[in-house]
């Protein structure tokens, strides 16, 4: 303890302040790997494929290929958003207030964590061992007579794909709402019912209104996660869904058909919308802690 | 009959008893409060009355009503929390007039009574702010009139100043006590604040693990405790151990102090003489008397509060403060008097 006490005495700093250093790594961070790939975008997304200036790859934009690309993206991520976020928030009721044993509620938000990072090539594979064509689940149906691929069922199409990310959009869901979920003061319930609320009318005109920014953020990163995603996609499908993210990828670095310029300016799109979300994430965040807090 | 009844109630969680043998009637428009230490029930017999926790033993009535068993929100209680507990997404007005809303009541009049009621706390213009936007005395007002807003039966508090500072503290205090004579409710008020309970109450009831030592008015509470816990949890108290002599003597070391309180202990029992700080006083006096030496002079404003070492013992005692006040010095050698109806004698432990 001595020895301790003597250290700080000596280790007094001079009143000048170092702390600065201490978010140095965080600027060389976002500076690298967010501004600094932004700023080439934009910049490449400006450029004529032959050099020069241009809003060409601009005007491009509305050609119906890529407009089909963005608006499939758009309806894939708020169907998943949207049904992941439903799902994973009554699933997060029901560990919390749905009197589910507690060794339930560990094992679910170990799940949840490892889940909602699972994506990319090894979460393609998977649902192809278990629901594609010979996959064993489909060869499980298939031996009770039942041919899932009978149906306009496929793992390959836009169902399909929607299936897949569900199996990281619910846990994401969980993880992220569960805390505000625990954010309920018990006195609200309480208070509530004193002045004659049931249960279920606590729930609708204090408990989900208080949680509603929680929801609606939660479900806007939902849609951003799923947005954003390429490897899952390409690895399931082979580029034949064409979502924007796969456009992009097909336009600057793809074999057949390469227009750079394009990519850049179809990436500046996706960085738009990515923008619009974050930022209305970040209203609706913003007002969730003032309730919560 | 009395208004609100707690007939026999008792209260277990898993094998502890929270709550023992809680009997309490409280005449309409009283006001009651529940003072003891940290954990002796008193929440726990509040949230029995509100219905949020049910006795394991025990009837409580309202107005004639048997609602040992009525749910939360079949009860017409009005409930105010430490903690607020308003609902941050809804305004003040919206707050207040919840309990309306869920009674179907019409928007009309759903506004002329969240109006009255923002008019009796004080903030008639506060309607239209959230809770968010509010100091934290505005806030437990406007949970006071939103539990008042429906026009309960029984009005109960669950230490609904401790979260506030001092001052506001008694502003609200006062509030509070002028609130519940306008609308002559009947209130059951829980607190540790032993001034609190004082000053608000018509009765006070002082509760200590789970049982209830003593009901009464504040003035027979202090004057007239029943038994040692109230005697040392309500106000500063002197205890001088001695020797029963008589059923009015005690011996106390050299000297002998009379009390005109009979004393029930036979002689030769050990005893306490218990009296108030503020009926001592310093200089010889025609009953009882003791020797010591000024230990420390405090002056505390209205009063003076002088410790006086009598061998290993100490003795308080409280001088009202006033200009012609001739205060005792540090190591002088005083006589302390105080009358023989200022005392009374309790067993030594
Ligand atoms: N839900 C519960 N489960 C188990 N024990 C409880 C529960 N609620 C209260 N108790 C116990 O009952 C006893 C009385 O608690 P209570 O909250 O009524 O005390 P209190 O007088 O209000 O104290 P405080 O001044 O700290 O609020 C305590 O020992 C407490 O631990
Ligand atoms: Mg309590």
């Amino acid at each position: 303890m001595t020895s301790l006490t003597s250290t700080s005495v000596e280790g007094q700093r001079p009143p000048r302040s170092w702390n600065w250093v201490g978010i140095l790594p965080f600027l060389l961070f976002s500076s690298a790997f967010l501004l600094g790939p932004a700023i080439i975008l934009l910049v490449r997304s400006l450029q004529a494929n032959e050099g020069g200036w241009t809003l060409g790859n601009y005007r491009q934009l509305i050609d119906p290929q890529v407009l089909e690309a963005y608006g499939l993206s758009v309806r894939i991520s708020i169907v998943t958003a949207v049904v992941g976020g439903v799902f994973g928030f009554l699933l997060a009721w029901a560990i919390i207030y749905g009197g589910l044993p507690r060794v339930f509620r560990s094992l679910l938000t170990t799940f949840s964590g490892v889940a909602s990072n699972f994506a990319g090539v090894p979460l393609a594979a998977a649902f192809i061992f278990t629901l594609g064509r010979i996959g064993m689940i489909t060869a499980l149906f298939g031996f009770f007579g039942i041919d899932l691929y009978d149906s306009d069922f496929s793992l390959y199409n836009f169902w399909g794909l929607t299936v897949v990310y569900m199996f990281f959009q619910f846990p994401l869901m969980v993880l992220t709402i569960t805390p505000a979920l625990e954010g309920l003061k018990k006195e609200w319930k309480e208070a509530s019912e004193n002045l004659g609320a049931t249960s279920w009318q606590y729930w609708r005109h204090v408990a989900l209104p208080v949680l509603m920014p929680s929801i609606l953020g939660t479900i806007i990163l939902l849609f951003g996660n799923a947005f954003g995603a390429h490897a899952t996609a390409y690895a399931l499908t082979g580029g034949t869904l064409r979502l924007a993210t796969i456009l992009i990828g097909a336009q600057i670095s793809g074999d057949v058909l390469q227009n750079q310029g394009l990519g850049y300016a179809v990436a500046m799109g996706m960085v738009l919308i990515m923008g619009l979300s974050i930022g209305l994430y970040t209203i609706l965040q913003r007002r969730a802690e003032r309730w919560l807090a | 009959m009395a208004f609100l009844v707690l007939d026999r109630v008792r209260k277990e969680f898993g094998g502890s008893t929270a709550v023992e043998d809680f009997n309490l009637a409280v005449e309409a428009g009283e006001f009651v409060s529940f003072l003891g230490p940290s954990g002796c029930g008193k929440t726990t017999t509040l949230r029995m009355i509100a219905g949020f926790e049910k006795p394991s033993v025990g009837r409580i009535s309202i107005g004639g009503r048997d609602i040992t068993n009525a749910r939360p929100n079949e009860r017409n209680v009005g409930m105010v929390f430490q903690s607020y507990a308003l609902f941050p997404n809804m305004t003040v007005g919206q707050n207040v007039g919840f309990g309306l809303k869920l009674k179907k009541v019409g928007r009309e009049e759903t506004q002329s009574r969240v109006n009255e009621l923002l008019e009796l706390i004080h903030m008639p213009d506060k309607g239209d702010s959230y809770p968010h936007e509010l100091s934290g005395g505005q806030q437990q007002r406007v949970a006071l009139a939103r539990a008042l807003a429906i026009r309960p039966q029984v009005l109960l508090l669950d230490e609904p100043l401790s979260a506030l500072d001092a001052k506001i503290r008694d502003e609200l205090r006062i509030e509070i006590r002028r609130i519940q004579r306008t609308l002559d409710i009947t209130t059951i008020y829980v607190t540790h604040d032993q001034e609190e309970a004082m000053a608000l109450s018509d009765r006070v009831v002082v509760m200590s693990r789970g049982v209830m030592e003593q009901v009464g008015p504040p003035f027979q509470i202090y004057n007239y405790p029943e038994t040692r816990f109230v005697a040392s949890f309500v106000g500063k108290l002197n205890q001088i151990p001695g020797v029963v002599i008589d059923s009015k003597t005690v011996q106390c070391g050299d000297e002998r102090l009379q009390t005109t309180t009979p004393i029930e202990e036979s002689p030769g029992t050990a005893v306490n003489v218990m009296v108030r700080p503020e009926e001592l006083d310093i200089g010889a006096g025609e009953e009882n008397q003791l020797v010591g030496v000024v230990e420390s002079v405090n002056f505390l404003g209205a009063i003076v509060r002088v410790r006086i070492a009598r061998g290993e013992q100490m003795i308080t005692a409280d001088l009202f403060n006033e200009r012609l006040l001739e205060l005792p010095e540090v190591e002088e050698a005083v006589t302390i008097s105080f009358p023989a109806h200022a005392c009374w004698v309790m067993k030594a432990n």
